[in-house]
């Protein structure tokens, strides 16, 4: 794949189709600038400010830009709270829809034919593949992203926290908490 | 379509494996795929639409054994002869035209952080009201067109429940084949889990996917 790709792109910048330097600011953007830190700073503010929380719920992608975060695979968000009666997971079963400017792109295996099938047929199973058990008397929510609505999961702020601050929250949240196939431990 | 990209629902693709430390990018051709895709995208001679069109194009068979970037570079390069961006003989040869005129890029280093901060909204403001609201019962359609949807085969028949409404976005199924935007409501419709995979579901489960009102009948 590598000489086809480079041939493409060489093939496209001498016909002036694409900036090479606008490719490289791209990828930038997306390896180093764009990635699941944002996400866990959005949980961390909504875990720490209650009226942050209920705007995040209410008009998410506004409360979101408050904090920066805007633009590609993010213009209409979502958010789901995870509660003690719901677990709610993400899944997009017909491609790789994901809200790049929280999460970034997306890892492999949320784009696998395995993660797709399963998780709307059997979301426990993919949930305890992942390590985590649901109770019984617990509804698994699954979302899937069939349109451009783009889903985040604010997860349960684990016991014992109280004392963090908002930075110490935010390294405690994971990607894999915010799709919701995890939760957030202390 | 019917093809093997509509996978929800389906058994036999074995387990999820999570990579730990997964890199962004598994190899710098997997960064220029990306790249190239968006880039090439900024010519705005496709649609979102028509590139998950070209996305799901690929035959069922490759689709399910090709890495991810790999399918996006495979429908990339189909989609810039398509709207004649490049030709058949360039791509194959790997060298411009001689006489073709060079172009001007449209999306430059400068204009990527604005590009990519203001997205492309697919909401639209349209004078059509909405058919149905929150609590509304409904049934997804049991249409099986041949050309691109976001219906997934396996909420077809089923019957649902409106839990809210999206405003109108562009319509996927006409869009994606230069067929207009026909903005139109999109709804969040829940399904029980029992109602869509029988007695293997847990009788709370639920899921929800976000519908076009042309996908929907009021039951």
């Amino acid at each position: 794949m590598t000489l086809r790709v480079q041939a493409l792109e060489s093939l496209l910048v001498e016909k002036g189709l694409v900036d090479p330097a606008a490719l490289d600011a791209i990828i930038e953007t997306y390896e180093h600038k764009v990635g699941p830190r944002n996400g866990a700073r959005v949980v961390a503010r909504a875990w720490s400010d209650p009226a942050y929380k209920t705007r995040l719920l209410a008009e998410p992608v506004a409360a979101i830009a408050e904090l920066g975060f805007e633009g590609r695979q993010g213009e209409h968000m979502v958010v789901v709270e995870n509660t003690p009666q719901v677990h709610n997971l993400v899944v997009c079963t017909l491609c790789s829809c994901y809200p790049w400017p929280l999460l970034g792109l997306p890892p492999v295996w949320y784009k696998s034919a395995p993660y797709r099938s399963r998780a709307v047929i059997d979301p426990r199973g993919v949930l305890a593949e992942f390590g985590t058990v649901v109770g019984e008397d617990v509804e698994v929510r699954v979302w899937d992203s069939t349109a451009e609505v783009r889903y985040l999961v604010l997860p349960e702020r684990p016991a014992g926290t109280d004392g963090l601050s908002e930075d110490a929250l935010a390294d405690l949240v994971t990607r894999d908490a915010m799709i919701g196939v995890t939760r957030v431990n202390p | 379509m019917n093809s093997v990209h509509d996978m929800g629902g389906m058994d036999g693709m074995g387990r999820i494996a999570p990579e730990a430390d997964e890199p962004v990018f598994h190899g710098a051709w997997e960064a220029r795929a990306l790249a190239l895709t968006l880039a090439a995208g900024a010519w705005r001679k496709w649609s979102i639409d028509a590139a998950r069109h070209a996305r799901e194009s690929i035959p069922g068979p490759d689709y399910l054994t090709m890495s991810y970037y790999r399918i996006w570079i495979t429908a990339l390069e189909a989609q810039l002869v398509d709207s004649g961006l490049v030709t058949a003989e360039e791509l194959t040869s790997g060298a411009p035209d001689p006489a073709a005129t060079k172009a001007s890029p449209p999306l430059t280093a400068e204009r990527v952080a604005g590009a990519l901060s203001r997205g492309g909204p697919s909401s639209r403001q349209t004078a059509r009201g909405f058919l149905f609201q929150p609590g509304d019962v409904v049934v997804a359609r049991n249409r099986h067109p041949a050309g691109h949807t976001r219906l997934p085969r396996y909420v077809r028949g089923r019957v649902g429940v409106v839990e809210r409404t999206h405003g109108s976005h562009v319509f996927p199924d006409t869009n994606a084949h230069g067929l207009g935007e026909n903005p139109q409501p999109l709804y969040t419709v829940r399904f029980t889990a029992r109602e869509l995979w029988g007695e293997r579901a847990h009788p709370r489960d639920t899921v929800r996917l976000d519908l076009w009102e042309d996908y929907l009948d009021l039951v």
